[in-house]
């Protein structure tokens, strides 16, 4: 169970008022009619799935129902950093 | 013959009270402070169980929870509890348990004789003998579960309660032993907030049971100043009888407090067991240690024990579990047992000692009693059945690896083993730490961490007691420090304790026999699985390397013990099998739980009515005086039919959607998910997120939209309303108004954060009353005089504000049925009041209140689509043909529309939905049947496509289903094939999904 600190609430709260938002960081596209099918296939489907460093999306859902991005190790679970969307990580893994 | 091997000196008992209970049938007595194990051993009970797989009678080895033999079942009914270790369970009053494995009782038993073949039963047994053929599984299972007994679960419900607790502290620490004490009391001085956990009825732990001085006084007097001194702070939690069975991310431990097991059947109140789930800063784990067994051959026999064991129940107990004893041993500590055994006025025949020439200050006390030691030699196998009759010793070269020299047999009752000590690291391991072995205390270690916890005393390897006291304090301190409280130095002065001096002990796990351990008699390692050392050679011969699958091959530490007493035995006999180190062995990870948790204590309150939570519409009260029989939708219950006298669910269903298309129905809609959307950008927003436009939808307009996911496929479709400039409302589905409002979310916040425009859940302010059907406007109009009905003034698919009932109302002009429908949302304050003034205005139109089944009829027959039944995720809008409601000319590429035009999206042959109607017109489809072209085909089968919604229609007079079939749209008038799993098959003809009034005229009147 996690502890996540939202950078908007300003407090530690527990995994249950979160959800998870997949990876942070993707653009969509500004003109989706202009790409290939395998464009928009890289954006609508491949992710990243690195062992260590992640930026990733939350949801605070029973809080302030605000999105927000986390760094964290996927190996030991350590939420490293967490800010913002529109902003960019402090923290960042080998592969960033 | 009453206790036989109680003692005069009564240790922490209180021989003054005697208790009376029950084992197996049988009543004895047993003293106020015994344990389950504890009173048997004092009445000279020998045999407590019988193993997994060979059945072999076994005795109580060990006075903890590493007890693997003494399991119990206690009491009966439904307040049954299975798998107990006798060794954990308080004595009380009346108290009644039988052994668990037995059958038909533990000194019969049937399955003994198996035992007889025992070499026929090697590991792998299970997986070799009874995978195949795979049919006869449930067969043997069925034997194999009466053979070995595991415990009976209660078929009745629970009638305790459990009760959860949610806490936040800045130091725990695991165990209150003295590391753990002296570590609280430290943390508790420097004003941090402690929480001191112990598994045990009372602090103390190895101390309990010592004879050591502490400043001058006994072990228990230390205790018990020290118990009092943490009593005295305030900020100081103690919880006793509780087991920290979790170690999980970011600091999160679970405590298993158990409150009222000790009271029996005293009546008590309150919960039985209560959870504590704490977030802790930062952590102390002070979890002690386990003695390790020596294994040699028989040594399962009922009389060999643990020799901390034996020395727990002499000192705390006042119980010496035999008469003659001989103790095994590689090292000094266990000279202690030996020292005990005299003392408690009992006959000590040898100490046999697998070190030559030992000469340690403990090891020369037993002999200055004249007591024989056999050095250089071990205890090669125990002789007895259902009690030790004799040890047979014999030399040992000096690694302890060989028989050189001749056997004698020692006439004993009693073997006391000690193979030195493991580290209890299990909790730490739950943290992701790697244990590591430590060759000089052959022990591993906790590994690094990455929480915020430091290990102390035994389980961090450090054996003796002065050690661990400094190790407890600093790490209390320390501890504190991190948490933000005192300076990180130890307060007060740690106690003196005369430490005598240990030689170093031997490393030997298997004592050798004269036969090699595939011939000597079984040498057991996990005693109940029936793991042997021979078992775990021959995995090895077989080829399995890595000790998980050696592990799960022999079944090593599966049981309900999970092998506290012989996973390190069992690894080190392995590593010398591959002829290699403990250390490139590797050792298994930990996880949670530590010991086994009851389910009820994980539930807590969260069970039946509280197990989720239940919505209700406001008009809730009035469908349950109308009888109506509910259905779940998510949380909310919505009336599923009114049945009315004696009429089944058809009948009812039937009557309703008759009653709907020929006068006048009433819905309970308020279950609709509701959001208010506002601001500037809020048109624009809205177009991004469906598939058609609303740049131009004015107030007093609603629009029916489709959204999709941005793979192009249906999400979730509904109504929205422009109420004013910049102010919308939209409709979600029931069960989809939460996943709709979080999509809304996070498309603003990622993607457009520039687009003005807010969200506002409003679902539960509203109560809808659907009046649908030819009479509705007239049912209408008799409660609400403000707001023009007439067609030309309020069409379909407008909207009003009015006054219905005396009530402020929007009127939406909307239709789930293909009837002129009016959807009256009031306050839902007002909802009941609204409901009832509606069903009085309807009366002389025989208004018909409908549930949610009737919902599903009304709309199948007019090929309505609900998202989530005829839909799965991978449907696009044209697969529900559904292409009239995708704006193909919008400016912005909203979401899902790139993912239209994927090659996939746009392939032939996709799913289409059609309408189904069967040839016998009264069949009814199951939904969710398979359709085939070709019934008499050979399976596999080629699938075509399966239902997705059937009913029988009244209103049509004969069965009608919605389906999604392969290229559907292009087979109108095609027969397939529904073929049941009994071999049946229903033919259907593929038609129009609109079944009833195809041109839609009904609605628009
Ligand atoms: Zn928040």
């Amino acid at each position: 169970m996690l502890l996540i600190y939202c950078p908007h609430c300003l407090e530690h709260r527990e995994e249950e008022e979160f959800s998870y938002g997949g990876e942070a960081h993707i653009a969509r596209p500004l003109a989706p009619e202009s790409l290939t099918d395998e464009e928009w296939g890289d954006y609508l489907f491949f992710r990243k799935n690195p062992r260590g460093i992640h930026h990733e999306m939350w949801y605070h859902g029973v809080g302030c129902r605000r999105y927000f991005n986390a760094t964290r190790n996927t190996l030991t679970y350590e939420i490293l950093e967490t800010y913002v969307v529109g902003t960019q990580p402090q923290i960042t893994g080998a592969d960033a | 013959m009453s206790q036989i091997n109680r003692l005069p000196t009564c240790g922490r008992t209180d021989p003054s009270q005697t208790i009376k209970f029950i084992f197996n049938g049988k009543t004895y007595q047993g003293v106020a402070g015994d344990t389950l194990a504890s009173a048997l051993l004092a009445n000279g009970v020998n045999v407590v169980g019988r193993s997994f797989k060979y059945s072999r009678p076994r005795g109580i080895v060990g006075h903890g929870m590493e007890e693997p033999n003494g399991i119990i079942q206690l009491g009966s009914g439904a307040a049954t509890v299975p798998n107990l270790k006798v060794t954990q369970v308080e004595l009380y009053e009346g108290l009644e348990a039988s052994s668990v494995n037995g059958w038909p009782n533990v000194n019969f038993d049937l399955m003994g004789i198996i035992g007889l073949f025992g070499r026929l039963m090697p590991p792998g047994f299970y997986y070799k003998t009874f995978m195949y053929p795979q049919k006869l599984w449930m067969t043997y299972e069925h034997f194999i579960r009466k053979a070995a007994g595991l415990g009976k679960t209660p078929v009745e419900a629970d009638p305790d309660t459990y009760e959860k607790i949610n806490q936040h502290c800045d130091v725990l620490v695991v165990g209150a032993g003295p590391a753990g004490l002296v570590a609280a009391l430290e943390a508790g001085l420097s004003g941090a907030r402690v929480i001191i956990a112990d598994e045990q009825s009372e602090f103390g732990g190895s101390l309990l049971a010592s004879n050591e001085l502490i400043d001058g006084s006994s072990a228990s007097d230390w205790v018990t100043s020290i118990n009092s001194q943490l009593e005295s702070l305030s900020n100081v939690q103690r919880l006793r009888r509780s087991t920290v069975f979790g170690y999980y991310d970011h600091n999160f431990l679970t405590i298993l407090e158990r409150r009222t097991d000790h009271l029996g059947l005293k009546a008590v109140s309150g919960p039985r067991q209560c959870m504590h789930r704490v977030r802790a800063k930062q952590v102390v784990l002070a979890t002690g240690a386990f003695e390790r067994p020596l294994v040699f051959a028989h040594n399962d026999i009922p009389g060999v024990m643990q020799a901390s064991s034996v020395s727990t129940y002499i000192n705390r107990f006042g119980v010496a579990p035999g008469r003659k004893l001989v103790l095994a041993t590689n090292n000094d500590n266990a000279y202690r047992t030996a020292l005990d055994w005299h003392r408690a006025g009992r006959d000590v025949v040898a100490v046999v000692d697998s070190r030559s020439s030992p000469s340690g200050e403990l090891v020369e006390l037993v002999r200055g009693l004249g007591i024989q030691i056999f050095d250089g030699c071990g205890v090669i196998e125990a002789k007895g059945s259902k009690r030790v009759r004799s040890a047979l010793v014999a030399p040992l070269n000096s690694e302890g690896t060989k028989v050189v020299g001749a056997v004698q047999s020692l006439a004993c009752d009693l073997i006391a083993s000690s193979g030195g000590w493991s580290a209890v690291i299990h909790l730490s391991s739950h943290t992701g730490a790697k244990p590591v072995w430590d060759e000089k205390i052959v022990s591993f270690r906790p590994g690094e961490s990455k929480q915020q916890e430091r290990s102390a005393g035994a389980c961090k390897g450090t054996f003796g007691l002065s050690d661990g006291l400094l190790e407890g304090a600093t790490a209390g301190a320390e501890a504190a420090q991190r948490a933000g409280f005192g300076d990180g130095v130890v307060q007060r002065p740690l106690p003196a304790v005369d430490e005598v001096v240990e030689q170093p002990q031997q490393t030997l796990f298997l004592v050798p026999h004269t036969k090699p351990t595939s011939r000597a008699p079984s040498q057991f390692v996990d005693f109940q699985l029936d793991v042997s050392a021979a078992g775990i050679e021959l995995a090895v011969l077989e080829g399995f390397e890595s000790v998980e699958h050696v592990k799960r091959y022999t079944a090593l530490g599966f049981g309900t013990d999970q092998g506290k007493l012989g996973n390190i035995n069992g690894m080190a006999i392995l590593a010398n099998a591959l002829g290699q180190s403990i250390s490139a062995t590797g050792t298994t990870i930990f996880r949670p739980s530590y010991t086994p948790t009851t389910f009820g204590a994980i539930a807590g309150r969260d069970i039946k009515d509280l197990f989720d939570p239940e919505r209700y519409t406001a008009a809730h009260r009035w469908h349950v005086e109308q009888g109506a029989a509910f259905e779940d939708v998510g949380q909310w219950k919505r009336p599923w039919y009114f049945p009315q006298g004696n009429e089944t669910m058809h009948q009812a269903v039937n009557r309703e959607c008759l009653a709907v298309r020929n006068s006048v129905g009433i819905l309970d809609a308020s279950t609709l998910g509701k959001i208010d959307i506002q601001g500037p950008d809020a048109a624009e927003f809205i177009t991004r997120m469906y598939t058609n436009s609303y740049l131009k939808l004015a107030p007093g307009k609603c629009r029916y939209g489709v959204m999709l996911k941005e793979d192009g496929m249906i999400f979730d479709d509904g109504v929205c309303a422009c109420l004013a400039d910049n102010h919308y409302l939209m409709f979600t589905t029931t069960g989809g108004a939460a996943g709709v409002l979080a999509w809304l979310e996070l498309w603003q916040q990622t993607e457009w954060p520039e687009l003005h425009v807010y969200f506002t859940s409003v679902t539960d302010h509203w109560a809808t009353a659907t009046v649908t059907g030819p009479n509705a406007r007239k049912v209408v109009a008799k409660v609400c005089s403000d707001i023009d009905l007439s067609a030309d003034n309020f069409g379909f698919m407008d909207w009003r504000n009015g006054t219905v009932a005396g009530v402020s109302a929007r009127v939406f002009r909307i239709s789930f049925t293909g009837e002129l429908s009016y959807e009256i949302n009031v306050s839902a304050n007002y909802g009941r009041h609204v409901w009832e003034k509606l069903i009085e205005a309807g009366a002389e139109f025989d208004i018909t209140p409908y549930g949610t089944e009737s919902m599903h009829v009304l709309r199948a027959e007019k090929g309505f689509i609900i998202v989530g039944q005829d839909t799965d995720g991978s449907m696009t809008p044209a697969d529900m043909n559904m292409d009239w409601v995708v704006g193909k000319n919008k400016a912005f590429s909203f979401i899902g529309k790139r993912s239209l035009q994927r090659s996939d999206s746009v392939r032939e042959n996709r799913k289409q939905l059609v309408g189904l109607k069967t040839l016998n017109p009264t069949s009814v489809l199951p939904e969710g049947s398979q359709i085939v072209n070709d019934p008499t085909q050979a399976i596999p089968m080629a699938m075509q496509g399966h239902v997705t919604s059937s009913y029988y229609s009244a209103n049509m007079g004969y069965s009608i289903a919605l389906a999604v079939v392969k290229g559907g749209l292009n087979r109108m008038g095609d027969t397939v094939h529904c073929p049941a799993a009994d071999g049946s098959v229903i033919a259907a003809e593929i038609v129009s999904s609109v079944f009833y009034d195809p041109k839609g005229e009904r609605q628009n009147v």
